[in-house]
């Protein structure tokens, strides 16, 4: 096993080749100073990865380069190499020197020969420029033209011992059929292996039709490296290694931001709407609004003023910005003023890995932060079965690293029968944050779409089952009717809840009756009240006059007696006690 | 006259050959209209990169015309006669 190494250390023991992933995956590089093989077959990429490290190390580290061309002229090379963003005619003014050294066609032979001259030559201009990284590409060519296995190797070791003296890291490819492993060990390529520290094989084949390159670290000594095949495509920056993230990285900054879905009552049922740079799954069966759904997003996304892609594999781009319109979903103003980029994927050749690729660079070119793909499903088509769900992983992978919320609708396959909830062979459903599930309600003669959120990470939501509604006010959830245990949708639903409606109006009406009828006997009962309420008064005041009455008459009557008494002369006798 | 040039890695065995082999030819076949210049790519590896010399030996006849170019340490003689236009019949 392989020992671990400091990075710093492990950092100046590499050449790195500046390729996307192949840094990763080989641990940082070519080992330095030593010689690295480079094996495949016609047409597998070898000329454009050798001269790639050339390129990178001009460009990126500072170390210069020669390329000893045998089988194709340096003119040849250079124009191939247009295509990619290089810039190699102005590194070939200091940083980069071409050698033409194929073997001229009239060539004469007579006795043994050797590499010398070229050596030679090559070390004074290694010397001058100054040079740390050279290529030898086709080495095979020039070697079979040796008489015998004896030259072969004799020749071979003069290379080496010539690279040992001057610390050149060293890129020799061969041509060879990957899928013959054992061509490499055969002489002379496996007589090489002493002095090869590192081979890489690069293996291109068509599967099912669809073209799949593939790069295999075969050998490194002295490090510890990715032994797996990686998936790589050649695009514009050259080539592209697949990698998914390595243990190790420091994952990206979670964060509690939610956007918006587009739809109000979804957010309600999310807590808020999806997390930022999360990765949302919509699936259902064909027809089912899982594009409507994502347009909503993409709409919502660009009203925010955010800068949003919408790659569509199903139709044109402008074929779905007319669609969504009828739903009320204007997409076309954005697209317009350049907030929202329509990608019509289909004309997207190859194999899942070259539409990952583009998916990429058309994010990065227009800096997008809301990215829609339509439907993510059709990754897994056309002999891409197998590939697919590695693709789906790092895209999902790559979304989260640069903070692009992504929505991806799949398609389950009625025909295939597929249960309900069963994902695709991608199984993205188990990678994604959030999965929405669209699907028909079939009832009294009506389809009616229902949505329901199968799960959402961190978020409480909603398990309820709602009507989705389109029309050409946009796209709303209604509440599914549920009474006695029966789920109605549509027009049912629309009837039950006109039924309602009238029960209720019918019962306010009442109830206002009753209240008007209470109020009036409340009415008259005040009325009463007070009416019983003066009598009462009315006989107080009679029973005291009453008794004011009787009390004065007694006393006239007493001073009645007294007076006649003092009128018949009589004395004031005291008054008999009675 | 035959004018040629030699490029050589003074030292090994195949140039040493080669510059052996070249003047013995040159001395039975060519005796007194015959000039060899020798170019040592070790002395001179600028020039030898720059004029295209990746194998050696190498033997280029630049006069009479046509230009012929040949690798290699020249033990097959018969051959080498062959492509200098040598072969027998011409004195």
């Amino acid at each position: 096993m392989k020992s671990e190494r400091s990075p710093a250390a492990t950092a100046s023991r590499k050449a790195p080749t500046g390729i996307a992933g192949f840094d990763e995956i080989s641990g940082g590089g070519l080992p330095r100073g030593r010689t690295t093989l480079l094996v495949g077959g016609p047409g597998s990429g070898k000329t454009i990865f050798s001269l790639q490290f050339l390129v990178n190390g001009a460009r990126y580290y500072k170390e210069t380069g020669i390329f000893v061309a045998f089988e194709e002229t340096s003119k040849r090379i250079a124009a191939n190499a247009d295509s990619f963003d290089w810039r190699l005619p102005e590194l070939r003014r200091k940083k980069l020197l071409f050698v033409d050294a194929q073997p001229k066609p009239d060539l004469m032979q007579s006795g043994d020969f050797d590499l010398c001259g070229m050596l030679a030559g090559l070390g004074a201009q290694a010397r001058k420029m100054k040079a740390r990284r050279i290529v030898f590409d086709a080495l095979d060519i020039v070697l079979a033209l040796l008489p015998d296995l004896t030259a072969r190797r004799r020749e071979i070791y003069r290379l080496h011992e010539w690279l040992l003296q001057r610390e050149l890291t060293c890129l020799v490819t061969l041509k060879a059929a990957a899928d013959e492993p054992s061509s490499i060990t055969q002489q002379p390529y496996g007589f090489m292996q002493f002095m090869v520290d590192c081979s890489v094989i690069l293996n291109h084949s068509v599967v099912l039709g669809v073209s799949q390159r593939n790069l295999r670290v075969q050998k490194y000594r002295g490090s510890s490296f990715d032994e797996n095949e990686s998936p790589f495509v050649i695009g514009k920056a050259g080539f592209e290694v697949a990698i998914v993230r390595l243990l190790g990285r420091v994952d990206a900054d979670v964060t509690n931001e939610r956007v918006t879905s587009g739809v109000k009552r979804l957010d309600t049922m999310l807590g808020g709407g999806y997390y930022r740079a999360a990765c949302v799954l919509i699936t259902g069966f064909p027809g089912t609004a899982k594009t409507t759904l994502s347009g909503a997003f993409a709409e919502a996304a660009c009203r925010r003023g955010e800068r949003t892609m919408f790659v569509s594999f199903d139709s044109d781009g402008t074929e779905v910005v007319r669609n969504l319109a009828s739903v009320g979903i204007r997409l076309d103003r954005y697209v317009k003023n350049g907030l929202l980029r329509m990608v019509s994927a289909r004309t997207i050749n190859g194999s899942a890995e070259m539409c990952l690729v583009r998916i990429k660079a058309f994010a990065q070119e227009h800096r997008a932060r809301c990215l829609v793909i339509d439907p993510v499903s059709a990754l897994s088509k056309s002999g891409n079965e197998l590939t697919a769900h590695g693709v789906a992983e790092r895209m999902i992978d790559w979304s989260k690293a640069d903070r692009i919320t992504l929505v991806c609708t799949s398609l389950l396959n009625e025909i295939s029968g597929q249960a309900e909830g069963d994902d695709t062979s991608l199984h993205v459903s188990s990678l994604a944050d959030t999965w929405i599930h669209l699907s028909y309600l079939v009832q009294a003669g009506e389809r009616n779409r229902g949505m329901s959120i199968i799960k959402s990470r961190g978020t409480a939501h909603s398990n309820q089952v709602r009507e989705l509604i389109l029309s050409n006010a946009g796209v709303t959830l209604a509440d599914v009717f549920t009474a006695g245990g029966e789920v109605l949708m549509g027009t049912m639903r629309w009837e039950k809840e006109s039924a309602e409606r009238v029960a209720t109006e019918v019962a306010e009406v009442a109830r206002t009756l009753k209240r008007v009828t209470l109020d009036t006997q409340q009415a008259e009962l005040e009325v009463r009240l007070k009416a019983v309420q003066t009598e009462l008064i009315a006989k107080q005041v009679e029973r005291t006059l009453s008794a004011r009455t009787t009390a004065s008459r007694k006393a006239e009557i007493l001073r009645g007696r007294v007076r006649m008494r003092e009128l018949r002369g009589g004395d004031a006798a005291a008054p008999r006690r009675k | 006259m035959f004018k040629f040039r030699l490029y050589v890695a003074t030292g090994t065995l195949n140039s040493t050959q080669a510059v052996a082999n070249l003047n013995a030819l040159c001395r039975a076949y060519l005796q007194g209209r015959h000039e060899i210049e020798v170019v040592d790519v070790f002395r001179e590896p600028q020039r030898a990169l720059a004029e295209g010399i990746r194998m050696t030996p190498t033997l280029l006849k630049l006069a009479p015309p046509p230009v012929r170019l040949m690798v290699g340490s020249l033990s097959q003689t018969q051959r080498v006669l062959e492509t200098l236009g040598l072969d027998s019949g011409v004195t």
